[in-house]
């Protein structure tokens, strides 16, 4: 093995091991860390992944690549980010969640009208939680037309209907956009009448 | 002299030819079928008040009159993108399947090589490749925000480019949508043609050359390579598809445009060109209110 399959090197992407046992870069998370952890903190169905690699380039951040190709390899890019790992706190990244988080079924904040707006733009803003702390999936109701809609009173829509924004950092009664400055925008609030 | 009155022995009707090349053009999203349906997408539109006029011959593509395609929701969820109409005739020439190998040249800023993902269900591998690095992180940017997980980023010479970094040694398919002239984009960009010099045509067509050539060697042989500028040029159009089907294993096969169009030219000043070039596809701006562009579908024989 050269010294490249044993270090992480920045300019270059290498497959994550299948479990911890596998591991032989030192700090590199492994596929069933990074799956576990879309199943325990967001509710994501592990099949989901099936049909994907991971690799890693630079220390700690993740890509999921829709295919298979040989480890190391050199490239500018390989599928898309989904994760920053060799942190306390992992963090999914806004494209993973707007491309995986309609398969949440927890530790999902809805909200809607100016609320969705705001976390858009990239303000934090005072919210009720009842649930735990950390990385949220922000979520509201989009393009379901008239039949979809939440009525007044909060009845949740289905799931599926229910589409992600982004990443929310929930502490302190208040959640905080992380929405990255290129993709902010101001939007109007969609009704929810 | 305006360079586009070289063009007028070319077309039918040179009034409503020069008559279109003054009028801007809508701005067009396409659908990203990898997180959204077009209904959905509409509806998330009619949500938000945004006016939009579907485009007949494609469900996936829609006209914004009044609006700037970026600022609305369905745009935030990256269940659009902003894609001129004419730009999405290649990949449907390309007809990429889903679990396929294809290499796209020339992929920055990445709304054909997007549109390839989607095509394919974001299954099996499309290669975006381009030379310039501000342009491939448009590209990054761009996949990334509408969720593709089958891309390839790669950096290289499209002229000589290597497979050897990929683990597979053909691919099935591959597109070429190369750096043209860029006459067609008048409409959109008016001072386009202020740079225009007949050196600067013979200079990219060498250019386009190589990149072609290089696709018909790199794809399979009964595999697909599609050429297509935005020039109305046929130094650069016909006189690219003539080369390679001189020097390289390689024929023209025609394919239905699903836009009106006019054959490829078979002669041009003192040259002439393969009578098959005839199974090419000029798009002129007053065909079908676009862009200008020219699109060329080659089977690869050996």
């Amino acid at each position: 093995m050269s010294d490249d399959e044993r270090e992480n090197v920045g300019q270059q992407f290498g497959r994550l091991p299948a479990t911890p046992a596998d591991r032989e870069v030192e700090g590199r998370a492994s596929r069933e860390e990074v799956i576990d952890f879309f199943a325990e903190r967001f509710g994501i169905d592990p099949a989901v992944f099936a049909e994907f690699t991971f690799w890693e380039k630079g220390k700690g951040k993740i890509w999921i690549f829709a295919d298979d190709a040989p480890t190391p390899i050199r490239v500018e890019g390989l599928g898309m980010t989904v994760l920053r790992t060799r942190q306390e706190h992992w963090k999914p990244t806004q494209s993973a969640i707007q491309r995986f988080g309609r398969h949440a079924t927890k530790n999902v904040i809805e909200i809607d009208g100016e609320a969705a707006a705001a976390f858009v733009r990239g303000e934090d803003q005072e919210l009720d939680w009842d649930g735990d702390w950390g990385y949220l999936i922000a979520a509201h109701t989009v393009g379901v037309g008239p039949e979809g809609r939440p009525v007044r009173d909060g009845t949740a829509v289905e799931r599926g209907e229910r589409e992600p924004i982004g990443v929310g950092l929930y502490v302190y009664g208040e959640l905080r956009s992380t929405v990255p400055k290129g993709n902010q925008e101001s939007l109007s609030p969609l009704s929810t009448d | 002299m305006n360079p586009l009155e070289r063009y007028a022995p070319l077309v039918d009707d040179t009034d409503a030819f020069f008559e279109a090349c003054e009028r801007p053009l809508p701005s067009v999203v396409r659908v990203n079928t990898i997180k959204a349906d077009p209904e959905r997408a509409r509806r998330a539109l009619d949500d938000e008040g945004v006016v939009y006029e579907p485009v007949d011959w494609h469900d996936g593509l829609l006209r914004l009159p009044d609006a700037s395609p970026g600022t609305n929701w369905p745009y935030f969820h990256g269940w659009l993108h902003g894609q001129e109409e004419v730009s999405a005739v290649p990949a449907l020439a390309l007809d990429p399947q889903p679990g396929e190998k294809v290499w796209d040249s020339c992929a920055a800023p990445g709304s054909k090589t997007t549109q390839l993902s989607a095509m394919m269900d974001d299954r099996g591998v499309v290669v975006g490749n381009d030379n310039n690095l501000g342009r491939l992180s448009s590209l990054r940017h761009n996949a990334e925000r509408l969720g593709v997980t089958n891309l390839v980023v790669t950096k290289q010479d499209g002229r000589n480019f290597s497979l050897k970094p990929l683990g597979f040694d053909e691919f099935d398919r591959a597109i070429v949508d190369a750096p043209c002239s860029c006459e067609g984009t008048i409409r959109k960009n008016p001072d386009t043609l202020d740079q225009w010099t007949l050196e600067h045509v013979h200079s990219v067509a060498a250019v386009q050359k190589g990149i072609l050539s290089r696709a018909v060697q790199a794809t399979k042989p009964g595999g697909t390579v599609v050429y297509s500028t935005c020039t109305f040029a046929p130094e650069e159009n016909e006189a690219v598809v003539d080369h390679v089907l001189d020097t390289e294993e390689c024929k023209v096969v025609d394919f239905d445009c699903p836009l009106d169009s006019v054959s490829g030219v078979t002669e041009w000043e003192d040259d002439s060109y393969d009578s098959s070039v005839t199974d090419t596809h000029r798009i002129y701006p007053h065909l079908n209110d676009t862009g200008g562009f020219y699109c060329a579908k080659l089977e690869v024989t050996a």
